[in-house]
């Protein structure tokens, strides 16, 4: 593969300016550009003819390096010593872009409310595009860890976070999740090493299907793509509102990644549930609920979900007015940090944050955390993985929370209604929720 | 399931597939006229849709945003034309692919430049902001759907009457069978190609603008219209504009019945379709036998 030309995407600069927006998106249009010219070959040829060159390049740079190494070996070691490697692997492309740019500025300011540093080191970011897909994750992640990256963060979708597993699980690496809730990562999967900053898939859904179950609803049809998420989503929910008594009328999953839900309005309404569970986000929320608006819904079947409205509220309009979700955080929490975090940030990007901005925010106030507690010696991995476990998210927007022996959170859920374009807070409605961790041997 | 309920669900197929024939009409006419194979079809599609929802902020009309997007996906495929596509019709297909794939990242990149990588809706423009109530199980229509159905129903046909009973279409039917022998009998295939070129372009952004209500802007539209596009191309036979109306039909109808009579398959119901149609008529389905 051509690594010299993915130069481009490597910052070393500190982090304020390496975050700077310019930078990222000229860094999002290398690596993806790049990436992607390496699917499109599909023949091997184009490959193999690109690798000629590259191997030779690489062999005279090698030389070059053995060369100045020589030289300047004390100087070398030094500021190799001085500079923190992070990898993140994050979408930059795609329908999912605009979850990794929250995440990335909600960590950029945490680390530069701390001053910019880890533990007294700058950080040096090397950062690729996930592009979303899973079948590149293995790839992405081995060379992250082939450039000396002892820390990586990310990713967004759930399947690209399991082929990162693969690489990673059982290894030294730090890896720091600041969305994908697939629950293997703190299941069977987990590790000592991996640490998750913001749900499960199970854990995000288990909370609405008690609370439906305690307003009284007795069958609920559950609707989402089939793909990893949508059906661990619909498992929690359906272990939650059965443990209370409800009763699933029908589980609907619709190929991935159809884009026109309205066939399934036909269906719906002719559904004898009392109520629809969808777990649909982002792009596909935002068609999912302005159709299920249209088809006359919403009154006849009261929709509820878990990230229907989040950070698509502006886009869904008057589609979204009044719609029930729980999340791990609401718009206007009533906490200080919570109040103090959102004017941060609109200051910082001129932009309202979100729970993913809050995922990236709490992914960088633990790297800072855990730095600091080790001095910066990010390389005695047994002592760095125990700083990052004794975090206690104390001043999380979202409310304090901390790390279960599985190493994801445990944390509240609220009940949020979207009104004027935000979701507001109505109450909490379950407290420490725990994901079972199956199959994790640290429990 | 009730008679009703599988009208309807007709009516939704019908509603997708007429949609997906504006994309892959001109797609197949690039296709079978130029032998141009454009990855970049698709992202006509994206900034049709993405300027119908930026120019009706702007104007602060979805009526008044419609012409002037058109205008403005026109200008652009006429410069793409122009100043690239023009020196690759002879080349081989490997080389269309290449530039046609280089093109659609740099677009999707300037589309993320101009604008960004959010999702963002639009509401149906007035007076078809509304839904028709159709009954107690089933879901309220809305009106924005017929309407576009309607429109690019009247569309087809007018295309029909362009392809068949103008000399322009008869040039680019012409074009399409045999080349050489339609340069010989005078006819400026340049001009056509440059013609065509632009005509589908703008179909394809029209029909991005017309689905924006309804499916919203999002980064990613490119590659979903596309896909689905090359399948109607390829089942309709290669340049035929008929073939390409009932196969973007029949595609759009499997697409969606198959979620209700085989949920196991609905994702690659259209692709076993396909399938069976290279079996059987590899040149396209409509295509005579030779």
């Amino acid at each position: 593969m051509n690594y010299d030309s993915l130069k481009g995407s490597v910052s070393s600069k500190p982090v304020r300016q390496a975050f700077s927006s310019g930078g990222v998106s000229r860094q999002a249009f290398l690596s993806g550009g790049v990436s992607r010219q390496a699917f499109l070959s599909g023949g091997v040829s184009r490959q193999a003819f690109l690798s000629g060159g590259v191997s030779r390049r690489r062999i005279l740079k090698t030389g070059a390096a053995f060369a100045g190494a020589a030289l300047a070996a004390p100087y070398v070691r030094r500021a190799e010593a001085a500079r923190l490697k992070v990898g993140v692997l994050l979408p930059n492309s795609g329908v999912l872009a605009f979850l990794g740019t929250k995440i990335t500025q909600g960590m950029e300011l945490a680390i530069n409310q701390s001053g910019g540093l880890l533990g007294g080191r700058e950080v040096e970011w090397i950062r690729l595009d996930s592009e979303t897909d899973p079948a590149k994750a293995p790839e992405r992640t081995a060379r992250l860890v082939r450039r000396g990256c002892d820390i990586v963060v990310g990713p967004v979708h759930s399947g690209v976070l399991l082929g990162m597993l693969r690489v990673l699980g059982g290894t030294n690496t730090t890896l720091l999740i600041p969305n994908a809730g697939a629950g293997a990562a703190t299941g069977e999967h987990c590790g000592e090493n991996i640490f998750r900053t913001s749900f499960s898939n199970w854990q995000a859904a288990w909370p609405m299907g008690r609370f439906l179950a305690q307003r009284g609803l007795r069958r609920v049809t559950t609707m989402s793509w089939n793909y990893a998420a949508g059906t661990e989503s619909v498992q929690g929910f359906t272990e939650g509102f059965a443990s209370l008594g409800g009763e699933i009328s029908e589980g609907i999953l619709a190929p991935y990644p159809a884009a026109d839900f309205h066939s399934y309005m036909t269906k719906l309404a002719a559904s004898d549930a009392e109520a629809i569970y969808a777990f649909f986000s982002g792009a596909s929320a935002v068609q999912f609920v302005k159709q299920y608006h249209e088809a006359g819904l919403r009154d006849r079947l009261p929709l509820y979900g878990v990230f229907l409205t989040e950070g698509t509220l502006e886009a869904q309009g008057v589609a979204a007015e009044g719609l029930e979700t729980t999340m791990h955080y609401a718009d206007d929490l009533p906490f200080e940090a919570n109040r103090a975090f959102r004017s941060a940030y609109r200051e910082a990007y001129g932009v309202d944050p979100d729970v993913f901005s809050v995922q990236g925010y709490d992914t960088g106030a633990l790297l800072v955390h855990a730095a600091q507690a080790v001095g910066g010696d990010t390389d005695d991995k047994p002592a760095f993985h125990a700083a990052l476990r004794s975090f206690r998210g104390v001043s999380s927007p979202r409310g304090a929370w901390h790390f279960s022996r599985a190493q994801n959170p445990v944390q509240d859920f609220y009940l949020r209604r979207a009104a004027g374009g935000q979701n507001r807070y109505i109450e909490t409605i379950a407290q420490d929720v725990t994901d079972p961790a199956q199959g994790c041997t640290l429990v | 399931m009730s008679f009703e309920f599988l009208l309807l669900q007709v009516l939704n197929g019908l509603h997708h597939g007429l949609l997906l024939f504006l994309v892959a009409g001109g797609l197949s006419l690039i296709f079978g006229l130029l032998g141009v194979v454009n990855l970049a079809h698709g992202s006509f599609y994206m900034f049709g849709a993405w300027l119908a929802w930026w120019a009706s902020g702007v104007f602060g009309s979805y009526w008044l945003a419609l012409p002037v997007l058109l205008v403005l996906v026109a200008l652009g495929a006429f410069g793409l034309e122009r100043a690239l596509f023009r020196y690759i019709y002879d080349k081989p297909h490997l080389v269309h692919v290449l530039l046609t794939y280089g093109l659609v990242l740099l677009l999707d990149e300037a589309r993320s430049l101009l604008w960004d990588d959010d999702v963002h809706g639009l509401e149906a423009p007035p007076p078809f902001a509304r839904s028709l109530e159709l009954g107690e199980d089933l879901p309220d229509y809305p009106v924005w759907r017929l309407v576009v159905s309607g429109f690019c129903l009247l569309l087809a046909l007018g295309l029909w009457w362009l392809s068949s009973r103008t000399r322009f279409g008869a040039a680019v039917r012409a074009g399409v069978e045999r080349r050489e022998m339609a340069e010989g009998l005078g006819i400026d295939t340049p001009r056509l190609f440059l013609l065509v070129f632009v005509l589908g372009a703008t179909l394809a952004g029209l029909a991005g603008a017309l689905a924006t209500p309804i499916a919203s802007v999002y980064p990613g539209l490119d590659a979903q219209v596309l896909i689905l596009s090359f399948v109607v191309v390829v089942v309709g036979g290669i340049g035929s504009l008929s073939g390409a109306f009932f196969a973007a039909l029949v595609i759009g109808v499997a697409d969606t019945l198959a979620r209700d009579l085989v949920p196991a398959f609905a994702g690659v119901a259209v692709y076993l379709l396909m399938f069976a149609a290279l079996v059987w008529r590899p040149e396209g389905v409509l295509a005579k036998r030779n």
